[in-house]
C-alpha cells in the first residue's frame, strides 16, 4: 500500500506515519486472535525519521486510550509523547485485540505494550552499544537519540540505528523503568487527538467521503419480535437514483445521497409477522421477577438462617433499575467495500477484532479476506462492543462489488437497534445484631449477573443468587453498559447498606466503615470523606447528603453527593458531587479526571431521567426530545479524587467510576427528605409519588 | 430550470446547486464536501450540527439551504487561520473540553456566538446558551470552563 492510501485508510488524517521500506507492508507480525503477541514488532516501528508508529488494536472512543497508551511507548523510549504516532483498531495493521470495553486499556493492555516498549528500548540501546563502541551502560537516550554519556557527538539516531527495518533481535525479562525514573507516567499529558477534534478534522466514519458511495438506509421492523413477510420497494425504486438491494430479510434502499436514501425508505410497504412480546416499561419488574427461569447461587457464607434468627431485626427492600439507552453522539455507522475478493469495513467500533469475526462468518470468508478499520469513534459506552451496522453495510456492500456501501443509523434507528443496560430487580433481605452490625445478607438480582453485587462489607453470612439473563426474558435487546452490572448491583447494595444505617440509628459513613477491614477501602472512604467535608449524622439529616461506594476492574470508587429536593414539583437538584477513586497508578492523572468528571455527569441521566418507554416490543423513543441526556443546566460542582497508590499497578478508570452516583444521590434524597427512592431514575414524578407515601406495589419493609 | 442557492460560507462566495428544500448539514457535508459538521440527531436536538448563520447558531440539520440565501455561514472548518487555531478552539484544546470529539464543533460554534455578542458573559449565562447542545461523554464542565476562559481572554474579539 502506498503511503497516501495508507494515510487514507487508516482515516487518520491528522497523524501521519512515515515508513519505508518493509516497515510499509502489513503486518509485520500476524495477528493471532486471542493472544497478544509477543514480538514487539507487532506494537512498534521505528520510521526513518525516528518517529515510533504504535499499532495498537484498542480504538479511541473519547476515553483517551490514544493519549494514555502513547504516554506507556513514549516513556519507555524517552520520546516526546508528539514523537508517538497512534495508529489503531484497524485489523490488517494492528496486533488481535479483544475489544476496548470493560476498562481494560490500561489495565489488561497497558503492561503488553509498556512490556514490548521496554524490550524495544533495551534492544536498541543493545544495537547503539555496537555501533557507538561503547557500553549500554555509557548511553544515553532521550528524544530519538542514543549518545554516549558525556560525549554528545558520537550519537545515533533511533532511525538510523533502524533503517526503517523490523528488528530481529529480541531480548528476555525485560523489565519497564522504576516509576521514580518515569517523566511522562503519572503526569497529566496534552491529548493527542486534541487539533483533529477542534478543528472538525477528525474523521469518523461517516465523514471519509469514498468515491462512489451508496448510502443504504435499512429496512426496520416497527417492534422487536416481528420479521419480515414482504417488502413493496416499487414506489422507492420510481426514485431516480434509487436502487433496493436485499439479502433475505435484509431489504435497504440505497441512493447517492444520504437524505434522498432515508426519504425513499418512507416509499417503502412492508407486511411484518411474529408476536410482540406482551410488556411495557411499567410491568417489566414483575415481568423479571416471575417469567426467569430460575436463580443460580453465585456465592455463599456462614448460614443464613441461623444468622437471622440471632438477628435483633430484619431489613427488606426491592430496588429497580431501567433500560437505559447508550446515547453516544455518533450514531452507529460503517462504510463497506468489496473489491478483489476482500471485505473492507470502515465502522465505529470498540471491538474490531470481533467485527472482523463477525462479517467473515456471515459472508462465509476467511478473516484474512475481511479487513475492519476504525476512524475515530463518537463515544461508546459499551454499546459498539456490537456491530450490527458492520454486518449490514458488508452484506449490501458484497452484492455491490466495488462500489463502498454506507450504513449510518438515524437517532431512531439508533434508539430502536440500541443493546439497552437490562432493567433489573434487586431483593435484599438483611439484619441487623442488637450491636447494629449485619448479622446476615441475602441478596437476589433478577433480569442481570451478579457483578460486583458482593463488595469489601464483612457481612458474616450472606448468600446472592441471580437470576442472570436468560435468552428470552428481556423484551428489548440488551448488552453492555459502562461497568455492565455493577451500576445495577451497586444502586441495590448501596442503598440498602444505607437503609440499614438508618435502622441501625447510625451515619452511613461510620456503618460502611464497620463493615469495613479492606485498608484501600477505608483509606478511600476517608479521602471522600475529607474532600466533601463530611459531618458524620444519621439519616435523615435534612442535609440531603449521600454516600456509596463501588469496584469495577479493580478500581474502587467512593461517591459522596448533595442534592436539594424541591418538594413541590418533585424536582432533584444535583448541588455537588466528590468522586474519589484508586485505581492504583495513574498514568495521566488528566485524562483519569476527564473520565471521572464524564462518568459522573453522565450517571446523573440514568439517575435522575433516562428511562427507556417501550411497549410490547415497540421502543417510544426515538429521539432526544423524550429521552432526556444530562445537560449543562444540571451540573453539580464536581471534584475528583486520586487517592495516591502507585504501587499497585494500574487499575480500571473509565467505568469504576460511573458505579456509586446512582446510589449516592438516592441516598441523598433520602436525607434530604426522608423518603426513599428506590428505583432509578428518579423522575420528579416518583419523588412526588414518595413523598405522598403512596407505595408502588413494593412488597419491601421501609427501614 | 435548476435553481443555485447563493451564500457565503467561511468567508468565501458559494454557489449550491441543491435543491433548495435540502437541509443545510447535508449540502455542507456532501456537495461541499465539509465533514465537520456532524449529524447525530437529524431533528435538531442534539446540536452536533450547529453552524453559524449570520452568526446566529443555527441547527443545520433542520435548516433548509433557501433559508441561508445572502447570508453568511460559517463552519468548524472556517474558524482557524491557516495553523493557527481561533481562540475558542485553542480554549477547548488547552481545557481538554471534549471527549470523543463528535459534539465538539457544534458546540465550539454555539459558544463563539455567544462570546462574540456578550464577551461579559457569565457563567450562568453561558450554561444557559449551551443548554441546547448534548455531550454524552460528560466533558461539560471543561466546555464551560473553556468558554469562559476564550471570553475573558478575547474579549469577545473571535
Amino acid at each position: 500500500m502506498k503511503r497516501r492510501e495508507f494515510i487514507q485508510a487508516t482515516g487518520l488524517t491528522g497523524l501521519f506515519l512515515f515508513f519505508h521500506g518493509r516497515a510499509e507492508a502489513a503486518p509485520l507480525v500476524a495477528p493471532r486472535p486471542g493472544d497478544y503477541p509477543k514480538d514487539f514488532n507487532a506494537y512498534l516501528r521505528i520510521g526513518e525519521d525516528g518517529r515510533v508508529g504504535c499499532f495498537v488494536g484498542k480504538v479511541e472512543l473519547g476515553q483517551g486510550a490514544m493519549t494514555a497508551l502513547a504516554m506507556l511507548v513514549a516513556e519507555e523510549l524517552e520520546l516526546g509523547l508528539d514523537q508517538v504516532d497512534m495508529l489503531m483498531g484497524d485489523t490488517d495493521l494492528c496486533p488481535w485485540d479483544g475489544g476496548t470495553g470493560g476498562s481494560l486499556s490500561i489495565w489488561q493492555f497497558g503492561p503488553v505494550l509498556r512490556g514490548a516498549a521496554a524490550e524495544a528500548r533495551a534492544v536498541l540501546l543493545a544495537m547503539a552499544a555496537e555501533r557507538l563502541q561503547a557500553p549500554v551502560g555509557d548511553l544515553v537516550m532521550k528524544g530519538g537519540l542514543i549518545s554516549v554519556q558525556g560525549r554528545p557527538e558520537r550519537k545515533v539516531s533511533l532511525g538510523q540505528l533502524v533503517q526503517g527495518k523490523r528488528i530481529e533481535r529480541h531480548l528476555q525479562g525485560v523489565r519497564p523503568k522504576p516509576l521514580a525514573a518515569c517523566t511522562l507516567i503519572g503526569k497529566s499529558a496534552p491529548r493527542k487527538d486534541a487539533r483533529v477534534k477542534v478543528t472538525g478534522q477528525a474523521q469518523f466514519t461517516a465523514d471519509l467521503r469514498l468515491p462512489g458511495t451508496l448510502h443504504a438506509c435499512v429496512l426496520r421492523p416497527p417492534a422487536h419480535g416481528l420479521t419480515l413477510q414482504s417488502a413493496d420497494t416499487a414506489a422507492a425504486e420510481r426514485i431516480p437514483g434509487v436502487k433496493v438491494l436485499r439479502d433475505g430479510t435484509l431489504v435497504a434502499v440505497l441512493h447517492a445521497e444520504p437524505d434522498e436514501a432515508r426519504r425513499a425508505l418512507e416509499e417503502v410497504k412492508a407486511d411484518w409477522t411474529g408476536t410482540e412480546p406482551d410488556v411495557d416499561s411499567q410491568s417489566i419488574f414483575q415481568h423479571l421477577v416471575t417469567k426467569h427461569t430460575g436463580l443460580t447461587e453465585a456465592s455463599r457464607r456462614g448460614d443464613l438462617k441461623a444468622a437471622e434468627a440471632r438477628s435483633a431485626s430484619v431489613v427488606e427492600g426491592e430496588y429497580r433499575m431501567a433500560y437505559v439507552a447508550h446515547g453516544q453522539m455518533e450514531p452507529h455507522t460503517s462504510v463497506a467495500q468489496w473489491n478483489d475478493g476482500r471485505m473492507t469495513v470502515w465502522t465505529s467500533t470498540q471491538s474490531p477484532f470481533r467485527i472482523r469475526t463477525q462479517v467473515a462468518q456471515t459472508l462465509k470468508l476467511a478473516e484474512r479476506e475481511v479487513r475492519i478499520i476504525t476512524p475515530f469513534v463518537g463515544g461508546g459506552f459499551g454499546g459498539k462492543l456490537v456491530g450490527p451496522s458492520a454486518l449490514e453495510a458488508a452484506r449490501l456492500a458484497k452484492l455491490v462489488p466495488g462500489r463502498p456501501v454506507q450504513v449510518a443509523w438515524g437517532r431512531p434507528e439508533d434508539f430502536f437497534m440500541d443493546t439497552f443496560r437490562p432493567a433489573a430487580v434487586m431483593k435484599i433481605r438483611s439484619g441487623l445484631d442488637k450491636d447494629g452490625n449485619v448479622s446476615f445478607w441475602d441478596y437476589q438480582v433478577f433480569g442481570i449477573s451478579p457483578n460486583e453485587a458482593e463488595f469489601l462489607y464483612d457481612f458474616r453470612a450472606s448468600r446472592y443468587q441471580s437470576t442472570g439473563s436468560p435468552s428470552g426474558l428481556h423484551p428489548l435487546p440488551t448488552g453492555a453498559w459502562r461497568a455492565p452490572g455493577s451500576n445495577t448491583n451497586t444502586f441495590g447494595r448501596e442503598c440498602h447498606v444505607d437503609r440499614m444505617a438508618t435502622k441501625a440509628g447510625i451515619d452511613p459513613l461510620s456503618f460502611r466503615q464497620r463493615h469495613a477491614t479492606d485498608q484501600r477501602l477505608l483509606r478511600l472512604l476517608d479521602q471522600a470523606a475529607e474532600k466533601f467535608g463530611y459531618l458524620p449524622a444519621a439519616g435523615p439529616s435534612g442535609h440531603g447528603v449521600g454516600l456509596a461506594c463501588g469496584a469495577w476492574r479493580g478500581g474502587l470508587v467512593a461517591t459522596i453527593a448533595q442534592v436539594a429536593v424541591d418538594k413541590a414539583t418533585g424536582r432533584i437538584r444535583v448541588l455537588r458531587v466528590v468522586t474519589a477513586l484508586d485505581v492504583g497508578l495513574v498514568v495521566n492523572p488528566d485524562g483519569a479526571r476527564q473520565q471521572v468528571e464524564g462518568a459522573t455527569t453522565q450517571g446523573l441521566g440514568f439517575s435522575l431521567t433516562e428511562e427507556v418507554q417501550f411497549k410490547g416490543g415497540r421502543v417510544l423513543d426515538r429521539n432526544f426530545d423524550t429521552y432526556q441526556l444530562p445537560r449543562f443546566s444540571w451540573l453539580p460542582s464536581i471534584e475528583v479524587v486520586l487517592v495516591h497508590n502507585p504501587d499497585l499497578a494500574p487499575q480500571g478508570i473509565g467505568e469504576p467510576a460511573i458505579v456509586a452516583i446512582g446510589p449516592a444521590l438516592a441516598n441523598a434524597v433520602f436525607d434530604a427528605v426522608g423518603v426513599r427512592l428506590d428505583q432509578l431514575p428518579m423522575t420528579p414524578a416518583r419523588v412526588l409519588e414518595a413523598l405522598k407515601g403512596v407505595a408502588q406495589s413494593r412488597t419491601g419493609v421501609a427501614g | 430550470m435548476p435553481t443555485t442557492t447563493v451564500f457565503t460560507l467561511n468567508g468565501q462566495r458559494v454557489q449550491s446547486a441543491s435543491d433548495p428544500t435540502r437541509m443545510l448539514a447535508w449540502v455542507l457535508r456532501q456537495e461541499l464536501a465539509l465533514t465537520g459538521t456532524k449529524v447525530g440527531c437529524g431533528e435538531g436536538l442534539c446540536g452536533a450540527c450547529t453552524v453559524l448563520v449570520d452568526l446566529e447558531p443555527t441547527r443545520s440539520c433542520v435548516t433548509p439551504l433557501e433559508a441561508v440565501a445572502g447570508k453568511a455561514v460559517v463552519t468548524i472548518e472556517g474558524l482557524a487561520k491557516g495553523t493557527t487555531l481561533n481562540p475558542m478552539q485553542q480554549a477547548f484544546e488547552d481545557h481538554h473540553a471534549f471527549q470523543c470529539g463528535f459534539c465538539t464543533p457544534g458546540m465550539i460554534l454555539t459558544a463563539c456566538s455567544l462570546v462574540q455578542k456578550n464577551p461579559g458573559a457569565s457563567r450562568a449565562q453561558i450554561i444557559e446558551h449551551l443548554d441546547g447542545n448534548l455531550c454524552r461523554c460528560g466533558a461539560h464542565v471543561r466546555i464551560l470552563d473553556a468558554v469562559e476562559a476564550a471570553a475573558k481572554t478575547t474579549g469577545g474579539a473571535l
